[in-house]
Formats: structure tokens, sequence, C-alpha cells
């Protein structure tokens, strides 16, 4: 296993490379949900005000 | 072609979209479990490059996607251009952060390279890694645009001719490695002749490359969701302040 991690001595370049890697898809699935997320409420939040104001006028 | 006329309805969009959203995203799942484990367990280590090759299962799949990512960013805005369809520029649109988010990893995946096998982390004078950093210069100029101007229709447009002439640099990345003397290695994968990599390497890279491709499809069907949504909260909130 120790030797798995060592890469063959190519640990400092082998990890980090797959560290980033990691980091950023993560980061752009995150981001990417987050925001459409937030985009359906404000839609649906929108659209039942409107409703809301359509029933009293 | 039927289908993407019919798909080019906003509301037809979304339900088709909806549907294929999470097939997309328990592709990419899958794939990348498969491809990482083999990857990383299941492949030798190469014969000149020892266990640094293990870097390339990570870094092909991105520079493959940043130019896949542009094609269809090019794409979808010369139809924009042309058709003048709202759908083609969210389509444009909602690509352009994903596909700098894995040329910037193809960048930095292939610096962490270099490093080892070549001595060097960047070289200027390299023609494939100056012509993959202005491919990330180009998406970045793109996202600026559309963020400079207001009016979403004269942003398309401009976008658009910004990625249409942006487009040059493609087949310059492409073939950097065949016209000038490059640190970068001549391609191995799309080649006439067929691939020189081993099998036991091609596999695995190829299920990695797939698995991006997917996570890519996941990640811009829900972005186009997203924008899309966004137009019709900003038309909603207008027609609430006339």
């Amino acid at each position: 296993m120790a030797g798995f991690f060592a890469m063959g001595g190519y640990a400092v370049f082998v990890w980090p490379a797959y560290a980033i890697t990691f980091a950023v898809l993560i980061a752009a699935i995150i981001f990417s949900v987050q925001s459409h997320t937030r985009a359906k409420k404000t839609v649906r939040e929108l659209e039942e005000e409107g409703s809301a104001t359509e029933d009293h006028g | 072609m039927v289908m993407i006329t019919a798909l080019a309805n906003p509301k037809r969009f979304l339900d088709f979209s909806r549907t294929v959203l999470p097939w997309t995203c328990a592709a990419a799942v899958i794939l990348l479990g498969v491809g990482l484990y083999w990857s990383l367990f299941a492949t030798p280590p190469d014969y000149q490059q020892g266990q640094s090759v293990k870097i390339m299962f990570v870094h092909v799949p991105a520079a493959w996607m940043g130019i896949f990512i542009y094609g269809v960013m090019a794409g979808a805005s010369l139809v924009g251009l042309v058709f003048r369809h709202p759908l083609a520029d969210v389509a444009a649109k909602s690509a352009a952060p994903l596909g700098a988010a894995f040329t910037a990893l193809a960048l930095l995946t292939g610096s962490l390279w270099g490093r080892p096998m070549w001595g060097t982390y960047w070289q200027w004078g390299d023609a494939r890694l100056v012509s993959e950093l202005i491919l990330l210069f180009i998406y970045l100029g793109y996202i600026a645009l559309w963020n400079a101007i207001d009016d979403p229709v004269r942003a398309a447009r401009a976008a658009a001719v910004l990625a249409l002439v942006g487009a040059a640099d493609v087949p310059v990345i492409h073939f950097s490695v065949d016209w000038w003397n490059t640190l970068h290695q001549p391609a191995s994968i799309l080649r006439l002749g067929g691939p020189t990599i081993d099998k036991s390497f091609l596999t695995p890279l190829l299920i990695m490359i797939v698995g991006y491709t997917f996570l890519f499809l996941w990640l811009w069907l829900l972005r186009m969701q997203t924008e899309i949504l966004e137009r019709r909260a900003r038309s909603l909130m207008m027609a609430r302040g006339a």
C-alpha cells in the first residue's frame, strides 16, 4: 500500500494532479447545482407572488 | 434535425432535459468510478515514464473536454447567429465556464506531468502549451463579454462572434505538435493509422474520456436549465415592475 502511495517516486506530481482535478470538478458540480436550486426557488417565489396579486386584484 | 427543431422550444427542452439529466449524472458517476479505479489500481507503470503516466488519465480527458466543449460552444454560437434562436445562445453560454474549467485542468495537470518528464512546469516556446493557454483566455474573454453587456440579445451576438473567431485556435492546438517541434508528444490516439498507445492504458483512458463527457453533459444541461429559469425570473420581475 505504501508502494502505491509512493507512485514509484512520482507521488509529489501524481497526487496533486488528482487532487486539483477532484477539487475543480467538485467545485463545478456544487456551483452548478447551487445556482440551479437558487434559480428554481426565485422563479417559484415570483410565480406565487404573481398569482397572489392576481387573486387580490 | 426534427428532434433539434422540437427541442428548440424552451418548454420542450426543459421537459426533455429533466428526463435525461439523472441518466447523464448516473453514467458519469459509474464511468468515472470504474475509470478511476482501473487507472489507479489496474494499469502497469509505463516502461519509460514509470508511475508518472498515472497523470495521463486525468490530463488527456481534461484536454479533450476543453476542445470538445469549444466545438459545442462554437457550433451553438453559429446556430444562434444564423437562426437567432435564444436556446442556442443559452447552450453556448452555459458551456463556456465548463470548458474553461477543463482547459485549466489540462494546463495544471500537464504542468505537473511536464516537470518530472521534461524537467519544466512550463515552456513559453512550446506551441502546444501556449495555444492551450490561449484557449483558456478565449474562454475567459467569452465569459467576460457575456457579463459586460446587459442586453442578452446583444451579448449573445458579440460573444458568438468571439467564439467563432477564437475557433481558429482549435486546429492550431491539434496540429501544433506536428507543425512545430514541441516538448509535447505528438498525437497518440486521434491519428491516421490508429492509436499507438498500449491497450492496457487505452481502455481505462477511453472510459475516463467518456466519463468526463457525461459529466459535462450533465452539468451543461443543468446550467442550461438554470439560465432559462434566470431569464424567466428576469421577465417576471420586469412584468411586475411595469
